[in-house]
């Protein structure tokens, strides 16, 4: 596979911010996780975990509770404002203030016609959920003391509210609290630390089931009001709590400051009994820091909290063992490319969500080092966080856009390094998803709202706007988050979130064909310098080529289809983000994800699907008759861990982005103390 | 075994208690545990020892009460039998010949008459797998049955005990093997397995090791080799079963147990606590700490009102209701190794060896019982495996047992050796021992032997001890130094004498039986000293070879001293100071009886130890046992006996003053037993006979007065009643029948036959032979007596006389035998007639 020269970076400190809330909408199978930047996350889980969409955040906007209502997404924070999302632009569609200061929670009815958010006032506000908007309704009984979590009966005649040191029942018609059920203080603690209880839950059977800062998880009988069981299950804060409400209601988790999810199950204490109760049962312990975000699938326990970490845990009774299925999946990384890389002047642009950085590679003869990398310069981001950037291939221009504005800068280095932003930018470029230049550094392409492309040709004289391409008129149609132009400047591929992917031709500046629409969502696309070639990779890890010229598949694409893909490329836990090619040998394509990079020669010959794949340490032992033999078309690499960005630059030296996960473990807050055993 | 059919290597006392899981009776009265060959009867109030239900040939696998009377129990055997016991009078019922080994046993009240089993079978013999195979126990009032209905239930089970359990109401029954636990269903005969994974991430060992099932809920809680427990629930179904851990134990968990109401869990491992876990409420759990050694069985009585732990140091802790410790049946401790000898403690001769960690423990073998432990190192034992800590590895007793040297060492493996040797004087009033000198370091290296001056009569009293750094060392009784201000401290030890002999490492030391001569070898060298004026008086070698036991003989052969080398046996004249014979054998432990002149070597031959018993004057060995047992042998010692046995036999005399006991490589304490010694044992034990007595109960002395007035009734009555009741009181089988307590009768089908031929009247000349034999036995019995008498009053010529005569005639017929006994009767009474008048 060749020897390369590489840089291995490891200055991108990008952090990642806590997971504060999330919801899981069982219908769609799509996970919103709020972070605690404001950002919101959609994983698809049907697209094996897929980040679809990420809708950037904004300072002070903290998001505190999410909320599906059929398709639509609301959120509530304690800036006292409830937002619905515009899920296919990715910005907040509208703000409602509730005048009830911070908002704690939001919860809506099974019908989804009604919301009820909970308020530090005390009061619990109902809206009505109408087309495009919501309506205050009613305010129910208000009561002293925070309204720290809610939660609906299944027929929507009762809500639940969470409070300090109780838990009240509301009858939803009348708006008069019904029952006061009284949560016992932390025993052991001072009397006057009040108990609050973070999460309940409202069954159909008219159980309620709380967990508070005691550490008590209690489950309650709602008709009568009396206590029916309690499980002391931390020393520490019972921070949420998740009924798997889409199916029988027979398991409950319960996330604490641990770091432990618990489980608890309705299960029949004898055989062939009839009389169920709830019984504590499994404990998985994936987390170092708070579990403040649950959500329980048909299938498997997501849990996420402060240690940033997506952990999606099956639950083995529900899926069948020893799969792709049954494995423990952690997201800790965006899947996209926070990474910019300039191949020919040796540049690096790293995206935080609040500023970007540009960076010069090092130079090095042998083992001495001619010049060490250093900082270029930083893009500092007002209110809004950024969404996407590009730099193009002679890092002469950099882009970026946040939700409302694009920003445009040249470069120039001729002993100094000067930036002049572009004043004047065509108007057209106001609201972009992904931005890339061509090769040439001449044109910006930019995916805006209406799915189609705008065409910028950038000059040092002036931006000008060139050309929209649009695939259909008038049909409106899913964004696009891949952009990919050819090195000849001749074609620009991209990808829209309803796994389609364009190709356009460039020099007629119209639709050239369209690929078969494959199932799995496209993680990233690339064109081939030498034979135009569209390589694309999708969620399900398949890897697809399409011969741009005669419009179908390559007979190498066919073969690999034909053979299938090793179980070991496919049970990865993480999508191909980015490609490159050897310029050196057109047979080589690199391709990463966090954990490895691979090689693939695709003059090699596949290997077997139940092949044993070898190191190189044992390769380079065997006699080369049987090399020769063993060798296939993957060639993997494992030694760089947590990989950011692979790219290949012109002088063909390597450049790794690495960041390792236990830099980020470093820099998160201590967790809460716990006795370890012999210490 | 074979040579010597009236000689038998038996284990002796001391046997495990703690190898299986003791039985509480219903009514907490009794503590049932095997141990051996017999299952020992103990009371849970007082701790001793009722009884023994002596009957088993092989190792007692288990004890069970029987579900459907709760007044008899079932015991199992590797010998390949059940058998059925009364306890409470220790009465054998019933032998149930199964035929293979059983290695553990269970019972359920729903399976009646069906006893399931963990027998290997023969089936697949190069792995052994063990089957869980259920018996069904033939219905018939034999003694000895033959159980023929055998069925597999589950096979590759675990022959542990605690692997398996039987489920609520014996419903199903959970067997956990190795990573597997699987759940058998009576009712629907379907089995569920469920898997772990060999090792988690965090490196916790997930091997399953013991099952418990909740006696009212669906719950089956398994311990698990890295201190979790787990609790399953939802087993029937395939795959949405579901467990919760608990997780306090930082090792094995050893047993589990659940009360009789389900209310709570209780787990014991190596930390020798016992946890209490409240079922559903686990979080909550109450402990009971310091219980000794590591927790190997619990058990709860069957009302819950008693629990009992078996610890690793083979005791049994009786526990009330969680709190507090009512009683402790120790047995005799055996550790992993015995550093220390055998010993005997000259005062209360009990045996002396290691005990508890740190302890020396003194065991009454007459009693098998332990009297007490002394602790010796005074420091608290962490229970912790891998952690090195004081043992106690020498010990020694003067000949009047009124001092105890001891030396524990601590080696760790950074720091240098850490060695005291403590001098113990026998307190009178407190009836123990009390320290009286701790020298710390006595030595540079390890002592490899320690020895007192024998004689009693001497008054002072001399300890040599030899170390590894080349010197041995002799310590004195000497008075306090009249310094000033220490007024109340009595005598202690001071070193009285330092010695080395060209740097050579001195390996053992004896003193002579007169107290006259110290020898002490010096690897190839023997060195003969004079204790009193510390002189070299000579040195003895035999090279090759070094020297690794020494012994002086006693009594008539005083003048011997017998050494061993790695292939010979050694005897030195004293007198002439050269060697009087050599024999070529490996000796691995030799050892006098300090009663007589008699020596005891054991041979290590190709697997097995050989044992000869001899006297140093003799060449020809007195006794000689091929394969005692199998292994080394290195631990030995004559106890002597209480009082004296009369054997005449010449290959048994050497146990009359004295018994040999010796432990085997597997920690077992054997001993030898005589023919005559195992028949009275066996006598005195109980079988299934039908006591007349009725205990004095108001019910008797009820029953007994109506039974008198019966009796003077009869008396005056006519003949024609007497013959009329005579039949059915004659009648064995009506006495057996009305007298045998109801819960030992057969079914009273099989008793009718019985009693309805005992009704027949039989034949009269069989009657007549019947009449005629009693005579006959009568008249044996009067000769026997004679006999006795004779030989007590009588000189022995005249028996060899009768004896002559008797040879004379070898060919008399029956008849003139009977004729000859007639005469001398009659000669005999004549006799005494001439010699009263």
């Amino acid at each position: 596979m060749g020897e390369f020269k590489v840089h291995r970076v490891r200055f991108f400190d990008y952090m990642p911010s806590a997971i504060r809330t999330m919801a899981f909408n069982s219908q769609t199978e799509r996970l919103a996780v709020a972070r605690a930047d404001g950002a919101v996350e959609i994983f698809n889980f049907n697209d094996n975990f897929f980040q679809e969409k990420v809708i950037p955040g904004q300072d002070g906007r903290a998001t505190e509770a999410l909320c599906w209502v059929g398709h639509r997404l609301f959120s509530a924070g304690l800036n006292g404002e409830i937002t619905e999302y515009d899920l296919e632009n990715l910005r907040p569609q509208y703000t409602v203030d509730a005048y009830g200061g911070p908002i704690w929670t939001i919860s809506s009815n099974s019908q989804g016609t009604q919301l009820a958010v909970g308020c530090e006032d005390g009061t619990v506000k109902i809206f009505a959920i109408l087309e495009e908007r919501i309506q205050f309704q009613r305010n129910l009984n208000r009561h002293k003391g925070r309204i720290i979590s809610l939660c609906w009966h299944p027929s929507s005649a009762q809500i639940a509210a969470g409070m300090t040191d109780m838990i009240k029942i509301f009858d939803a018609e009348t708006g008069h609290a019904t029952r006061r059920l009284l949560v016992d203080r932390a025993m052991g603690a001072s009397k006057n630390k009040e108990v609050v209880v973070w999460s309940v839950g409202y069954l159909s059977d008219h159980t309620i089931i709380s967990g508070d800062s005691a550490g008590k998880v209690q489950i309650w009988n709602g008709l009568t009001g009396t206590l029916v069981r309690t499980y002391l299950v931390t020393k520490w804060d019972v921070l949420s709590l998740v009924i798997n409400a889409s199916q029988d209601e027979s398991s409950v988790i319960a996330g604490t400051s641990e770091g432990t999810v618990i489980q608890f199950q309705f299960i029949s204490s004898t055989v062939d009994q009839h009389d169920k109760e709830w019984v504590r049962t499994r404990t998985f312990r994936n987390h170092s820091h708070d579990v403040s975000a649950l959500a329980h699938t048909d299938t498997a326990v997501v849990s996420g909290g402060m240690d940033t970490q997506l952990v999606v845990r099956p639950l083995l009774d529900k899926v069948e063992k020893n799969t792709q299925e049954s494995a423990l999946r952690k997201i800790a990384f965006p899947h996209r490319s926070l990474v910019g890389c300039a191949k020919k002047a040796g540049l690096l642009l790293f995206q935080f969500p609040d500023r970007l950085e540009l960076w010069k590679l090092g130079e090095s003869e042998g083992h001495v080092c001619l010049m060490y990398p250093y900082f270029v310069c930083r893009f500092l981001q007002g209110e809004d966080h950024i969404c996407c950037s590009a730099l193009s291939a002679c890092g002469g221009w950099l882009a970026y856009s946040t939700v409302s504005s694009v920003r445009l800068y040249r470069i120039q280095y001729n002993n100094t390094i000067s930036i002049n932003k572009v004043s004047k930018l065509p108007k057209e470029l106001r609201s972009v998803h992904q931005l890339c230049f061509s090769s040439d550094s001449s044109k910006l392409f930019a995916s805006s709202c209406q799915s189609s492309v705008i065409v910028v040709a950038v000059s040092q004289q002036e931006c000008r706007y060139l050309h929209t391409l649009k695939h259909k008129t008038g049909e409106w149609k899913a964004r696009m988050h891949l952009l990919c132009a050819s090195d000849d400047g001749k074609w620009l591929a991209t990808a829209n979130t309803d796994c389609e992917i364009h190709i356009y031709n460039l020099h007629k500046m119209k639709l050239h064909c369209m690929v078969p629409v494959y199932n799995s969502c496209p993680t990233t696309i690339a064109i081939h310098p030498v034979t135009n070639n569209l390589i694309s990779v999708h969620a399900d890890q398949q890897i697809f080529e399409f011969s741009l010229v005669q419009k179908e598949y390559t007979q190498w694409s066919r073969r690999l289809q034909a053979q299938g893909l090793l179980s070991l490329w496919l049970e990865r836990d993480t999508p191909i983000t980015h490609i490159t090619f050897n310029p050196k040998n057109p047979d080589h394509i690199i391709l990463h994800d966090t954990y490895m990079f691979c090689i693939i020669d695709q003059s090699l010959p596949f290997p077997e699907l139940n092949a044993v794949l070898w190191n190189q340490m044992t390769l380079k032992s065997l006699p080369v008759s049987q090399r020769i033999g063993q060798s296939h078309a993957f060639k993997i690499c494992k030694s760089f861990q947590h990989l950011m960005c692979v790219s290949l630059l012109e002088d063909l030296s390597l450049v790794v982005v690495e960041r390792p996960l236990l830099d980020i473990m470093s820099q998160l807050p201590a967790p809460v103390r716990q006795k370890k055993f012999a210490t | 075994m074979v040579e010597h059919g009236d000689i038998r290597v038996v284990h002796c006392g001391g046997s495990k208690i703690n190898f299986r899981d003791p039985v509480i009776t219903h009514d907490s009265r009794f503590l049932l545990c095997a141990s051996g060959e017999a299952v020992k009867v103990f009371s849970t109030s007082t701790e001793e020892c009722i009884h023994e239900l002596r009957g088993h040939t092989g190792l007692v696998t288990g004890v069970l009460l029987r579900p459907s009377n709760h007044l008899q129990v079932y015991s199992s055997s590797l010998d390949g039998t059940l058998r059925l016991w009364d306890f409470t009078d220790g009465i054998l019922i019933k032998t149930c010949v199964i035929g293979y080994p059983i290695y553990s046993f269970y019972a359920s009240d729903k399976h009646e008459n069906v006893i399931f089993i963990v027998a290997s079978m023969p089936s697949d013999k190069r792995a052994e797998r063990f089957q869980l195979v259920a018996v069904h126990l033939p219905q018939s009032g034999d003694q000895m049955v033959e159980a023929q209905e055998l069925s597999a239930v589950l096979s590759g089970v675990n022959p542990n005990p605690a692997a398996i359990a039987f489920g609520r109401g014996g419903e199903f029954i959970a067997s956990v093997n190795d990573l597997q636990l699987e759940v058998y269903f009576f009712k629907k005969q379907k089995s569920y397995r469920f898997f772990l994974k060999e090792d988690n991430k965090k490196g916790g060992w997930n091997t399953f090791t013991c099952v418990a099932c909740h006696p009212k809920d669906d719950c089956i809680a398994t311990g698990h080799e890295d201190g979790k427990i787990r609790l399953w629930r939802n087993f029937n179904h395939k795959k949405e079963y579901t467990y919760s851990t608990l997780h306090w134990h930082h090792s094995t968990v050893s047993s589990l147990c659940f009360t009789p109401e389900g209310t709570n869990l209780l787990s014991g491992g190596v930390e020798s606590v016992l946890v209490q876990w409240r079922y559903n409420q686990e979080s909550e759990r109450d402990f009971l700490p310091r219980l000794g050694g590591a927790i190997t069985h619990i058990t709860v009585s069957p009302d819950g009102s008693l629990f009992c732990t078996s610890h690793s140091d083979n005791k049994i802790t009786i526990i009330q209701s969680c709190v507090k410790v009512s009683a402790v049946i120790q047995g005799l401790v055996k550790g992993d190794s015995i550093r220390t000898d055998l010993m005997m403690d000259p005062r209360s001769k009990a045996l002396v060896l290691n005990g508890k960690p740190g302890h020396l423990q003194f065991y009454s073998l007459q009693r098998d019982k332990l009297l007490y432990n002394l602790d010796i190192v005074q420091q608290e034992y962490i229970h912790e495996s891998g952690l090195q800590q004081f043992e106690v590895v020498k010990a020694a007793f003067d000949a009047s047992g009124s001092w105890l040297a001891t030396v524990e060492e601590r080696h760790q493996k950074a720091a240098e050796l850490e060695l005291n040797l403590k001098l113990w004087a026998f307190d009178e009033q407190t009836q123990s021992f009390v320290l009286n000198t701790t020298i710390s370091a006595p030595h540079d290296a390890q002592i490899t032997a320690m020895c007192f001056c024998q004689p009693t009569d001497s008054q002072t009293t001399l300890l040599v001890s030899t170390s590894k750094d080349g010197h041995f060392k002799a310590w004195q009784l000497a008075a306090p130094a009249h310094t000033e201000g220490t007024d109340d401290e009595g005598p202690s030890w001071l070193c009285d004498f330092v010695s080395a002999y060209h740097g050579l490492v001195p390996e053992c030391c004896s003193f002579s039986a007169d107290g006259s001569l110290l020898a002490v070898v010096f690897q190839e060298v023997v060195t003969v000293w004079s204790p009193s004026t510390w002189e070299l008086l000579t040195t003895l070698s035999q090279p090759p070879g070094a020297v690794s036991d020494l012994c002086f003989g006693r009594l008539s052969c005083s003048k011997y001293l017998l050494g061993t080398t790695a292939s010979n046996l050694l005897c030195w004249n004293l007198l002439t100071c050269s060697l009087e014979w050599t024999t070529s054998m490996d000796v691995r432990r030799l050892v006098a009886d300090p009663l007589s002149e008699n020596m005891a070597a054991f041979c290590y031959q190709s697997g097995s130890t050989d044992l000869f018993v001899f006297k140093p004057s003799e060449p020809r060995p007195l006794f000689s046992h091929k394969a005692v047992c199998s292994g080394k042998v290195t631990q030995a010692v004559f106890a002597p006996r209480e009082e004296m046995l009369e054997s005449c036999e010449e290959s048994s005399q050497w146990l009359n003053r004295s018994q040999l006991y010796f432990l085997t490589q597997q920690m077992d304490l054997m001993t030898f037993t005589t023919k005559a010694e195992e028949d009275r044992l066996l006598a005195s034990s109980k079988q299934l006979v039908i006591d007349d007595s009725v205990a004095m109960t108001p019910f008797y002395l009820l029953l007994g007065k109506h039974r008198q007035q019966q009796q003077e009734h009869q008396d005056s009555d006519s003949s024609l009643w007497a013959e009329r009741t005579a039949l059915p009181q004659t009648s064995a089988s009506m006495k057996e029948l009305l007298q045998t307590p109801a819960h030992v009768l057969p079914s009273t089908s099989y008793l009718c036959s019985m009693f309805v031929q005992s009704l027949l009247i039989s034949v009269s000349d069989a009657r007549e032979e019947k009449a005629h034999a009693e005579e006959e036995m009568e008249s044996e019995k009067e000769e026997e007596d004679s006999e006795e008498e004779m030989e007590s009053s009588r000189s022995k010529p005249e028996l060899a006389a009768a004896a002559a005569t008797e040879s004379d005639t070898p060919a008399l017929t029956k008849a003139q035998a009977r004729e000859l006994r007639r005469v001398r009767k009659l000669d005999h009474s004549w006799l005494a007639g001439l010699l009263d008048s």
